[in-house]
């Protein structure tokens, strides 16, 4: 049986209906991973034996028929600033090189008690902190479609980890794109839920009010379990809120297992189709000044047209404050990044540079601990906030922010959905994007707003450019919309619009 | 040579008592293992974040109310930022920009009858950790065991002249916080800590320049740092100096202060929004919940002490420094006991067994019905004062009802006449040098033989009866 054409849920089944045993589906992972890894390097910590054990646990579940989720047994990938117990958690920096937690992020706890299997800690940039995951200091990952390219960041490793067949789903984690512009270059479906309805609790912070766990999958059903599974009020994180109703989320993922197993050739239904008449979408208008290349533009109106044809009003939508947004961004993430990162000092855990005088232990320890970029971002966030540009910087930042969230808030007034490119380019070559910070902060402008505004956005995989690089298009709802979401997303790929991975 | 004025303001800091901490569920009780109350989140490990404490809120927002503050409804917290090792997270949590209660204020008496202290805020934040120099080598360590813990932080307007205003005003606050239950307030223990910003100036010229003066580890501190800070300054400008705006320590050891940093270069700690808390909402039903909970305080208290039971103003003001004290006078006063009496064993044997054995008035063990069994008892010349005193001193540690330790004990009062004189004529044939020396005139002697005789009954003797019978058993032969 071939698995690695197989969603998450579908891998499910055929486990839990014993056709398949938890071992064997590692076993052709691993094989995968053996084949691809050394030039990919999705991972910074591969975790073969522990994932084994648990592998055991969860197939004696299943053979005693206490499933604990559809996702049981499924092996999943996480990105390396969320805290698992006892298994080094890195964040990409040397700082943290020898990090061992000895706590699971919540969303963690959550993905063992669904009975998901994690096999290794992916790459990332440095903190978070980058769109190419080339920060890291454990070296790039490439892009699988074609290794000579990026994956996008920060969340690369875990995207390249699920487009390359090296696990069926993966965490990820967006501040500003992180995971939808990595799923958009990987080709893969990229889930950045409202904030607060995943806990941030034990992901290590870049910048808290802009932290969200999200998910890398194969397709909207797999994203919609995992949000099932993960979402709830965590009492460990003050700035939860879980999310009402899940029960949607089942729907939408019931909907696709019973597709898959009834008829796989059927790919769409008319009942699924009204969900689409009436809708209101808004197509992003072109920013002037803002370059999109042509095979994206083409993604994201065939998309529109496709969501007209199935009776939704599509109407173009024209964003005044996007561009100011993704100022006050890299004002306000750099602002909470400095003092997120002012614990690394090599007092407590992590990396130190032992001195005599205690100032000379910070300065060496933080010189060594932490690379260019943190380090630009953490000057940045220091004069961002001090006493005399605090006016002119931070706060004008949280005005904008304000302004914009405003903004979103009316055009989501006159829409369901807003529709629109991930990013302006696919993916870029590497080492192209480090030479210039401030053209790489540009390429976050389609990401940005979602997280200033705490809503939820989708990265939907939409064919290749002319290069065979993959697109995605980006849909973005009102907060706590993210059933809605995830519901046209699903509704899209039933139509035929998603294109996987086409090169493996 | 004109006469300079003084201008205190104060910022006293206060340990809010609590069980756990403000933002983990680590013990905040003082002491313990050093890091033994401490865990990922009050260590500042990556990924941990901060909750909120709902009863340090509730505590908190009783004592602005109590200082009469008006109450932000939407308040927030914010991050200091700054680099030392006693803060795992390289910053403080605490309230900059809206804190919980503002403009307040605390009547404190003077000579001069009330005075107005107006209080300007009121914050929440967290205590830092404890850095532990070790002698001999030149290695610190760290304990976080009061990382984390709640305090509340008070700024006063510069409203103070003397240093009696400033005592009078912090033990009247004591007494507020006290009396709500909020905190110990304890100086030596540093859960009440008080910096003092004080300038002198020429009356009718322009305000000096202050200074800050930290580590005050008592009233009296207080009051020697006020004398010798302004001292200080006059000396200063007497000479033609010039005072420095600065931070300065006070050693108790050579009661003199000491530079600690200069404000010159202020440090800038970066503050912003705290954004792992959502901003606090506090509605105006949980304000008048809480309007409607304050105690009676102290003053109102003790007034009413001597009005209802005609008690006089030093004993009442005795019996309602401490909350429990004045609780535990009224509710063994319910008990059908006098109130003189009451006030009379708590004044002198309480505080005296509190003083001598470092106990709280939280720490008493017996119940109030139980210390009004021991007072009628011994009121009722059931058991001598010598062994009233002996049960109470047991009383404090374990509560047990005294009448069913007198009977199974048998220290009931001697009152078999015939069983007394036999002992007092014992006395007298044991002692012939006393007897010589009273008869030769020395009366002080009975005193003396007295003292044998209770001795010899483990105490249950009546003290009076025993002198009168050695006065006639002396006086017969």
């Amino acid at each position: 049986m071939n698995f690695s054409d197989m969603t998450a849920l579908q891998l499910g089944q055929y486990l839990h209906q014993k056709e398949i045993a938890v071992g064997e589906v590692l076993d052709a992972v691993f094989e995968q991973i053996d084949k691809r890894e050394e030039e990919l390097h999705c991972y910074i910590t591969l975790d073969r034996e522990g994932v084994y054990r648990q592998a055991e646990r969860i197939q004696s579940c299943i053979l005693t028929g206490e499933i604990p989720s559809p996702l049981a047994g499924v092996p999943i990938s996480v990105k390396d600033n969320l805290c698992t117990k006892g298994l080094r958690t890195t964040c990409g920096t040397a700082m943290l090189e020898n990090f061992v937690p000895p706590y699971d992020a919540s969303v963690v706890e959550r993905l063992r008690e669904a009975g998901m299997l994690i096999i290794g800690k992916t790459n990332m940039d440095e903190f978070a902190m980058g769109s190419t995951t080339e920060t890291s200091y454990f070296g790039v990952t490439r892009n699988p479609t074609d290794p000579s390219h990026v994956p996008g960041g920060s969340s690369g490793g875990s995207a390249a980890s699920v487009a390359a067949g090296e696990a069926f789903a993966a965490l990820g984690t967006d501040t500003g794109g992180s995971v939808r512009q990595p799923a958009a270059y990987c080709g893969v479906y990229g889930f950045k839920p409202t904030y607060g309805t995943v806990s941030r609790y034990g992901l290590i912070a870049y910048a808290s009010s802009l932290d969200q766990v999200g998910f890398f999958t194969k397709d909207a059903a797999d994203s919609a379990a995992l949000m099932q599974y993960t979402c709830i009020r965590d009492r460990k994180d003050a700035t939860s809120v879980g999310l009402s109703d899940p029960g949607m989320l089942e729907k939408i993922w019931k909907a696709a297992i019973s597709k898959e197993r009834q008829n796989q050739g059927e790919l769409f239904d008319e009942s699924t189709a009204n969900r689409m008449k009436g809708k209101r979408i808004g197509i992003l208008k072109e920013i002037p000044g803002v370059n999109v290349a042509p095979a994206i533009q083409k993604a994201v109106r065939e998309v529109g047209a496709i969501f007209e044809g199935m009776g939704a009003e599509v109407e173009e939508y024209e964003p005044t404050m996007w561009e100011y947004g993704l100022c006050a961004y890299y004002t306000i993430a750099p602002a909470e990044a400095s003092s997120n990162l002012g614990r690394y000092d090599g007092v407590k855990y992590g990396l130190r540079k032992d001195r005599e005088e205690l100032h000379d232990m910070y300065l060496a320890t933080r010189t060594a601990g932490f690379g260019e970029e943190v380090r630009r971002r953490i000057l940045l966030g220091t004069f961002v906030l001090s006493r005399s540009y605090y006016d002119a910087y931070y706060q004008k930042a949280m005005k904008v922010r304000r302004l914009l969230t405003d903004e979103l808030g009316r055009a989501f007034g006159r829409f369901d959905l807003l529709l629109g490119p991930v990013s302006q380019q696919t993916a870029p070559k590497l080492g192209v994007c480090l030479q210039d910070p401030v053209q790489m902060y540009l390429g976050d402008l389609f990401t940005t707003p979602a997280n200033m505004a705490g809503m939820p956005a989708i990265s939907i995989p939409c064919g290749c450019d002319e290069k065979g690089l993959p697109v995605g298009v980006q849909l973005m709802a009102d907060r706590f919309r993210d059933k809605e979401l995830l519901q046209t997303a699903y509704l899209c790929e039933r139509k035929g619009i998603s294109c996987r991975n086409t090169k493996q | 040579m004109q006469e300079y004025e003084t201008i205190i303001g104060l910022e006293v800091h206060i340990e809010l008592s609590s069980a756990t901490k403000i933002f983990c569920g680590c013990s905040a009780s003082y002491g313990g293992r050093p890091n033994s109350h401490t865990c990922p989140v009050c260590l500042g490990m990556p990924g941990t974040l901060p909750v909120l404490n709902k009863a340090v809120v509730e505590k908190a927002l009783a004592v602005c109310l109590a200082l009469e503050c008006k109450i932000q409804t939407e308040c927030r917290f914010d991050r200091k930022n700054y680099f030392y090792p006693d803060n795992p997270q390289n910053y403080q949590i605490t309230q900059r920009y809206l804190p919980i209660g503002e403009d307040g204020f605390l009547e404190i008496e003077t000579p001069d009858g009330g005075k107005r202290i107006g209080i300007t805020e009121i914050h929440m934040e967290e205590d830092a950790g404890k850095l532990v120099h070790m002698e001999g080598n030149r290695e610190t360590l760290i304990d976080y065991n009061r990382a984390g813990v709640p305090l509340i932080e008070i700024v006063t307007q510069p409203d103070f002249r003397e240093a009696d205003e400033v005592i009078s005003f912090l033990e009247k606050l004591r007494h507020v916080i006290t009396y709500l239950g909020a905190g110990d307030c304890k100086l030596q223990e540093g859960s009440m800590r008080v910096d003092v910003n004080l300038s002198v100036h020429h009356a009718g010229e322009l305000l000096g320049t202050r200074t800050e003066m930290k580590n005050l580890n008592s009233f009296r501190s207080v009051v020697a740092a006020i004398a010798s800070e302004r001292k200080r300054q006059m000396d200063l400008l007497d000479s033609g100096g010039e005072v420095i705006l600065e931070t300065r320590r006070w050693d108790d050891g050579c009661m003199n202060s000491f530079t600690m940093r200069s404000k010159e270069v202020a440090e800038d700690y970066r503050y912003f929004p705290e954004p792992d808390l959502p901003p606090l909402k506090i509605t105006g039903q949980q304000i008048e919940q809480a309007r409607n909970s304050l105690p009676e305080f102290r003053e109102e208290r003790r007034d009413r002490l001597i009005r209802q039971y005609g008690l006089s103003r030093e004993d009442a003001d005795l019996i309602t420094d401490s909350r429990i004290l004045a609780e535990l006078f009224e509710k063994t006063v319910s008990f059908g006991v006098s109130p003189k009496q009451v006030s009379n064993w708590l004044i002198g044997e309480t505080m005296r067994i509190l003083r001598e054995k470092e106990m709280d008035p939280g720490e008493l063990a017996f119940s109030a019905e139980h210390f009004a069994s021991l007072i009628s008892l011994c009121a009722e010349k059931r058991i001598t004062n010598a062994v009233a005193k002996n049960v109470y001193e047991k009383m404090c540690i374990r509560d047990f009802d005294p009448n069913r330790y007198v009977e199974k004990n048998g220290l009931e009062m001697m009152t078999d006449l015939t069983d007394l004189t036999e002992t007092v004529k014992n006395m007298i044939a044991r002692n012939p040098q006393s007897v010589a020396d009273y008869r030769a005139g020395k009366d002080k002697v009975i005193g003396f033989l007295v003292g044998q005789t209770m001795k010899a009954t483990g105490g249950k003797a009546d003290p009076n009866l025993a002198a009168q019978l050695l006065r006639s058993l002396l006086s017969e032969t």
